[in-house]
C-alpha cells in the first residue's frame, strides 16, 4: 500500500478535525470516532509488519517529496528496525487508551482532539526522515499534551502541564541549534537524516561534541534521565490515566529513539567520547529512580519513578556503543517498558476510579476481593522487577550483557538496582494485595470489568510472548542494529 | 532637472496606488465633514479604498521615481501589502470604537489611511529627506489616532507621550541625517555608500562623525521601532491607545520603521557595518532579553503584547545583523507572519472587552467555555506567536535563526532561543487562564463574537495554517522582495 506512515500519521489527525465538528454532549459519536481513528493506524501497523522485510537494513516505506524547497526541507518518511517496534508500540498503546479514556465525561470533544492531535505527532517522530520535519512534529506533541494534563488533570495540573511544556521545550531549542549547525556544515546544505548519517564523520570533532551535548540535552529531557527527571513525577501523577499511559509507553521512548536515530549514527566520534557519561547517567538513573520509589507512598508516583529507574537501563545499554546486545537490549526495554509502565498506569486508573485514593497504605488484601485485578496487576509488576519469562528480564539480561565487557563497574552497580526494583514493587504487593483487608472499601471495590480487561489483555500477551520468545521482537530489529554499530564505529 | 512630459507622467504613475488611497482620505474626511454617512459606511469606504489600493500596487510597475527619490521594488512590494493588510485589519475592528465618537469618526478613518500613505512612501523612499517626511506623515498621524479616545485619560496621556518622545526622536534623527549628509554629501542611499567606500579609501578608516551619525540613526529609528533602551513609550501608549490603534503601531507601524532602517543601512551604510553591527546585535539581545522578562509581571494583555512586540522586533533585528539576504528575505517573512498573529491577538482583545470592559489577563479565565472558538483563535494566535509547528510563527523563527546560525552568531541565536522559552511562560499563561480556569472564578455568561470580527480573525488563522503549513510560495515571495536590494 503507498502512503502507508502517512496514513498511520495523519488518520488520526483527520479523525481530530472531524471531531470538532461534533457538539461537546455527542459523547458516544465522538468516542466512536476516536476509536475508528485510532483503529485504523492500529491495523495499517499490521499490515506495515506483514509488509516489512526484515532482512535489511534500508529504509522501507519511504515516501519523499519536496515540501519547502527555499529552505531544503523534505516530507520524507521511512521505517527501519529502530522506529518499525515503536510505530507499532505507539499505535496499540494510543488505541489502548483512547479505549481507556471512554471514561472522561469532563469537555469529552476537546480530550478526544486533543489525544489524535497527540497520535499524529508521535506517529511523525518516529517516522520522520527530515530534521525540519522531525522537529515540527517532536514540537507538535506539546500542546496537546499541555492541555491534556492541564484540562484533565489532577489537583496540580497547572503547575504540572507548564512545568513538562516548559522543560521540552528548552530542551528542544538546543535541538535546533544543534540541527541548524549541523545543516550549514554539510556541503551541500542538508536536512535529511540519511544524508547527514553519511556524512556523519567528516564533521569536525569539536562540531560533533558540542553538537552531540546539544541533543543529549534535549533527548534527555525527553526521557527523562537524571538530573532532566524532575517534570516526570508532577506530570504523571497529575495527568489523566490514558495521558499517563502514553507518556509513559510512547513519550519517553521518543528520547532514546532520539538518541538512537540522530546522535549516535549522525555523531559517532561524540558517541564514543561520551560513552562514559552516558553510561554514568544511565546508572544513577537506575539507582537513583529505584531508591526515591523505596519512599513513595503515592502508587502512581511509584510506578513514574519506577520509570526514571527503567529507562536509565536503556540509556545504559546504548552507551555501550559497539556492542549488539546493548543497543538491541535497549530497543528491548524500550518496548517492554512500553508495554508493562504503560499497562501499570491503566491498573493504577482502575484503582483509583474506584478508591478516589493512590495512597499505598490506605489498601490491603485485596486479593481476596479483587482476585482479577491482582493477579493481573501482580504479572505486571513481575514482568516489571524483571522476573525471567516476562519482557523486561530479556530486556534488562541484554542490557546488563551489552555493558558488561565496557562498564564492567558500572554494570555491577545497575544490577543493584534489581535488586532496588524488587525490593520496592514486592512492598508495594504486599501492602496493597496481601495482609489485613481495610473494611472501609467493603463492597465499594468492585472488580475489573470488561473494558479494563480488554485495555490491559494485549499488553499482557505481547510482554509473556516477547518474554517466552524474544525473536519476535529482535527479528526487526537485527540488521538495522547490526547497520547502527557499523556506524557508529566509523 | 528638465524632464520632459512623458518621464514626468512615467514617474507619476509609479505612485498612483498612494495617491488613490490619499484621495481616498480626503473623501472618508469630506464624508465625516457633512456628518451624514453612518460609521459603517465609512469604515466600508476605507476598507474600499485599501483594497482598490492594493489591487493598483499589485499592477504597477518597478522601477524608480523622481530620481532615486521613490523606489518601487518587490522589497517596498512586500512591506506595502503588510502595511495594508495591517490598515485594513484596523479599519474592520475600529466599528465599535468610532461608534462611540460619531462627531469624529470621519477624521478617525481618514487619518489611518493617511498615516498608511505615509508608510507606504517610507518604504520606498530612496534617499534621507524624503524618508523623513513621510515618517512624520505616519507618525504625526498615529500621535492624533493614539489620543483618540479623548475622555480616557490613559488615551489622552498615550497621545501626549507618544509626541513628546515622537518629537525628541525625530530631533534625534535628523541630526543624525544631518551629520549623514554633512559627511558625505549627499542624502541619497546609493551615493551615501560610494562616498563612504571613497572615504575609507582616501583615509583608511571612516571619519569619527560617522560613528555618531550611525549611533544617532540608530537611536532616532531605535525609537521609532521602540528598541530597548528607546522603549519606554511604548507599553505606555500601547495601553493606553484604542486597542485598534495598538495593533496598527505594532505591526504596520514596525513593519515600516524596519523596511526604512533596512533601506538605510544595508543600502547606505553597509559598507561601514563594522562599525555599527556589534551595536544592533547587543540591541537585538537586549531587546529579547528585556522585552520577554517584562513581559513575564504583566497583567494587561495590550501591556504584555506591548512588551512581547519589543521581544519580536528583537528576533527580527537577529535576521538583520545576518546581513545577508537570507537575513532580509527571514525577516520579511517573519514581518508576515507576525502581523496575522498579532493582529489577531489584539482584535480578540477588543472582541473580549467589549463584553468585560476588560483588558485584564485575569479576565480571561474560562473563555474557552465562554467562546470556545474565540479562545480556539487566540490559542493559535498565541502559539504562532511562541513558535509552535505547523504555525506561521514557527516557520519565521526557525528561518530567521537559520540566516543567523549560517553566518556564525550562534551566541545570538542561543539568547533569542532561551528567551522564547520565558515567552512562552507568559503567552502559557492566558492560555492557562482561558482553558484551565475552574468553574465559578469566572462568570458563566457567554461571550458574544459578532460576525465581523469573526469573518476577520477567521482570515487571520486560515492565514498562519497556511503559511505555517506550505510556506514555499510565501518563502519564494521573501526572497523575491530580499534581492531586490541585497544581492
Amino acid at each position: 500500500m503507498s502512503g502507508l506512515l502517512s496514513w498511520m500519521i495523519f488518520i488520526p489527525l483527520i479523525g481530530g478535525v472531524v471531531i470538532l465538528f461534533f457538539k461537546q454532549e455527542q459523547k458516544t459519536a465522538i468516542r466512536g470516532i476516536s476509536t475508528v481513528a485510532s483503529l485504523l493506524p492500529l491495523f495499517l501497523s499490521f499490515m506495515m509488519l506483514a509488509e516489512y522485510d526484515p532482512s535489511t537494513s534500508a529504509m522501507q516505506f519511504v515516501e519523499r517529496a519536496s515540501w519547502i524547497p527555499a529552505l531544503n526541507v523534505f516530507y520524507h518518511v521511512g521505517a527501519d528496525g529502530i522506529s518499525v517496534p515503536m510505530l507499532f508500540l505507539t499505535a496499540l498503546l494510543s488505541f489502548v487508551s483512547i479505549v481507556a479514556s471512554f471514561g472522561i465525561e469532563k469537555r469529552v470533544k476537546e480530550y478526544f482532539a486533543f489525544f489524535l492531535l497527540l497520535e499524529t505527532g508521535m506517529m511523525g517522530v518516529f517516522a520522520a526522515l527530515d530534521f525540519f520535519l522531525f522537529y515540527v512534529f517532536w514540537e507538535v506533541m506539546l500542546v496537546p499534551m499541555y492541555f491534556l494534563i492541564g484540562v484533565w488533570g489532577g489537583p496540580r495540573k497547572e503547575y504540572a502541564a507548564i512545568k513538562f511544556f516548559l522543560y521540552t521545550l528548552f530542551g528542544s531549542i538546543f535541538m535546533l541549534v544543534g540541527i541548524l549547525l549541523l545543516y550549514f556544515n554539510t556541503e551541500p546544505h542538508t536536512l535529511s537524516f540519511l544524508e547527514l548519517i553519511d556524512h556523519g564523520p567528516a564533521f569536525s570533532h569539536n562540531l560533533q561534541l558540542l553538537v552531540f551535548v546539544f541533543f543529549f540535552i534535549a533527548f534527555a529531557i525527553k526521557i527523562p534521565a537524571w538530573p532532566f527527571h524532575t517534570w516526570l513525577p508532577d506530570a504523571h501523577v497529575e495527568a489523566p490515566t490514558a495521558v499517563s499511559v502514553i507518556l509513559a509507553g510512547v513519550l519517553l521512548k521518543m528520547g532514546t529513539y532520539g538518541l538512537l536515530r540522530v546522535s549516535l549514527p549522525m555523531l559517532p566520534y561524540g558517541a564514543n567520547y561520551f560513552m562514559w557519561p552516558m553510561a554514568a547517567i544511565g546508572v544513577i538513573g537506575i539507582i537513583y529512580g529505584a531508591l526515591v520509589c523505596m519512599a513513595q507512598k503515592d502508587l502512581k508516583k511509584l510506578v513514574a519513578y519506577s520509570s526514571v529507574s527503567h529507562m536509565g537501563y536503556c540509556l545504559l545499554g546504548m552507551a555501550a556503543v559497539g556492542s549488539v546486545a546493548g543497543i538491541q537490549g535497549c530497543m528491548f526495554q524500550m518496548f517492554a517498558h512500553g508495554l508493562i509502565t504503560g499497562a501499570l498506569f491503566i491498573l493504577v486508573g482502575v484503582i483509583y476510579d474506584r478508591a478516589h485514593t493512590r495512597e499505598i497504605d490506605a489498601f490491603g488484601g485485596l486479593w481476596l476481593k479483587l482476585p482479577v485485578y491482582s493477579g493481573v496487576m501482580v504479572l505486571f509488576v513481575m514482568g516489571s522487577l524483571g522476573l525471567p519469562g516476562l519482557a523486561g528480564f530479556i530486556s534488562e539480561f541484554m542490557v546488563f550483557i551489552g555493558s558488561f565487557s565496557t562498564f564492567t563497574w558500572l554494570t555491577g552497580v545497575a544490577v543493584l538496582g534489581v535488586v532496588l526494583t524488587a525490593g520496592y514493587f514486592l512492598r508495594m504487593v504486599q501492602k496493597i494485595f496481601l495482609g489485613e483487608f481495610n473494611t472501609k472499601w467493603d463492597g465499594k471495590l468492585p472488580d475489573m470489568n470488561f473494558r479494563e480487561i480488554f485495555t490491559v489483555a494485549p499488553l499482557a500477551v505481547l510482554m509473556i510472548a516477547i518474554g517466552f520468545y524474544p525473536k519476535i521482537l529482535s527479528m526487526w530489529m537485527q540488521p538495522t542494529i547490526q547497520d547502527l554499530v557499523r556506524l557508529i564505529a566509523r | 532637472m528638465n524632464m520632459s512630459f512623458a518621464e514626468m507622467y512615467g514617474d507619476l504613475s509609479l505612485i498612483i496606488p498612494e495617491v488613490v488611497l490619499f484621495v481616498f482620505a480626503c473623501l472618508v474626511f469630506a464624508m465625516g465633514a457633512r456628518g451624514k454617512q453612518s460609521t459603517g459606511s465609512m469604515a466600508v469606504w476605507s476598507f474600499f479604498g485599501l483594497v482598490i489600493t492594493t489591487i493598483l500596487l499589485l499592477i504597477t510597475d518597478k522601477g524608480q521615481a523622481f530620481g532615486v527619490m521613490f523606489l518601487a521594488d518587490d522589497f517596498a512590494l512586500a512591506f506595502k501589502l503588510i502595511i495594508l493588510v495591517a490598515a485594513m485589519f484596523t479599519v474592520a475592528s475600529s466599528i465599535d470604537l468610532t461608534g462611540k465618537f460619531p462627531a469624529h469618526r470621519g477624521e478617525y478613518y481618514g487619518i489611518v489611511l493617511l498615516s498608511a500613505v505615509g508608510m507606504m512612501f517610507m518604504v520606498s523612499a530612496g534617499e534621507l529627506l524624503s524618508m523623513y517626511v513621510a515618517l512624520e506623515l505616519s507618525t504625526v498621524s498615529l500621535f492624533v489616532l493614539a489620543a483618540y479616545n479623548k475622555f480616557n485619560t490613559k488615551s489622552a496621556e498615550a497621545g501626549l507621550k507618544y509626541v513628546i518622545l515622537g518629537a525628541i526622536s525625530s530631533a534625534v534623527l535628523i541630526y543624525g541625517i544631518a551629520l549623514m549628509y554633512g559627511l558625505t554629501g549627499t542624502t541619497e542611499y546609493g551615493q551615501i555608500k560610494d562616498a563612504l567606500l571613497q572615504l575609507r579609501f582616501s583615509a583608511g578608516e571612516f571619519p569619527r562623525g560617522f560613528f555618531v551619525a550611525a549611533v544617532l540613526l540608530i537611536a532616532g529609528f531605535g525609537f521609532k521601532l521602540s528598541l530597548v533602551p528607546f522603549h519606554m513609550w511604548a507599553p505606555d501608549v500601547y495601553e493606553g491607545a484604542p486597542t485598534p490603534i495598538t495593533a496598527y503601531l505594532s505591526t504596520a507601524s514596525k513593519a515600516a520603521g524596519l523596511a526604512v532602517f533596512l533601506r538605510v543601512f544595508f543600502g547606505g551604510l553597509v559598507i561601514a557595518q563594522s562599525e555599527w553591527l556589534m551595536i544592533l546585535a547587543v540591541l537585538a539581545a537586549l531587546a529579547m532579553i528585556v522585552g520577554n522578562i517584562t513581559a513575564v509581571v504583566q497583567k494587561n494583555i495590550k501591556r504584555m503584547l506591548a512588551f512581547s512586540s519589543i521581544a519580536h522586533i528583537g528576533y527580527i533585528l537577529v535576521a538583520v545583523v545576518a546581513t545577508n539576504a537570507a537575513g532580509v528575505s527571514s525577516m520579511t517573512f517573519y514581518m508576515m507572519a507576525y502581523l496575522f498573529a498579532n493582529m489577531g491577538a489584539f482584535i480578540v482583545a477588543i472582541v473580549v472587552a467589549q463584553k468585560t470592559g476588560s483588558d485584564l489577563i485575569m479576565d480571561y479565565s474560562g473563555l474557552s467555555r465562554r467562546s470556545p472558538l474565540l479562545a480556539g483563535y487566540m490559542l493559535i494566535f498565541l502559539l504562532s506567536l511562541t513558535g509552535i509547528p505547523p504555525l506561521a510563527g514557527f516557520v519565521g523563527k526557525y528561518y530567521v535563526f537559520m540566516a543567523a546560525i549560517g553566518q556564525g552568531y550562534m551566541w545570538l541565536v542561543l539568547i533569542a532561543l532561551l528567551t522564547s522559552v520565558i515567552a512562552l511562560y507568559y503567552y502559557a499563561y492566558v492560555m492557562w487562564r482561558m482553558y484551565f480556569a475552574k468553574e465559578g472564578e469566572y462568570p458563566a455568561d457567554p461571550v458574544p463574537f459578532p460576525v465581523l470580527p469573526k469573518i476577520v480573525l477567521s482570515v487571520a488563522v486560515l492565514a498562519i495554517l497556511v503559511i505555517g503549513v506550505f510556506p514555499a510560495p510565501f518563502l519564494d515571495f521573501a526572497r523575491t522582495a530580499a534581492q531586490s536590494f541585497v544581492p
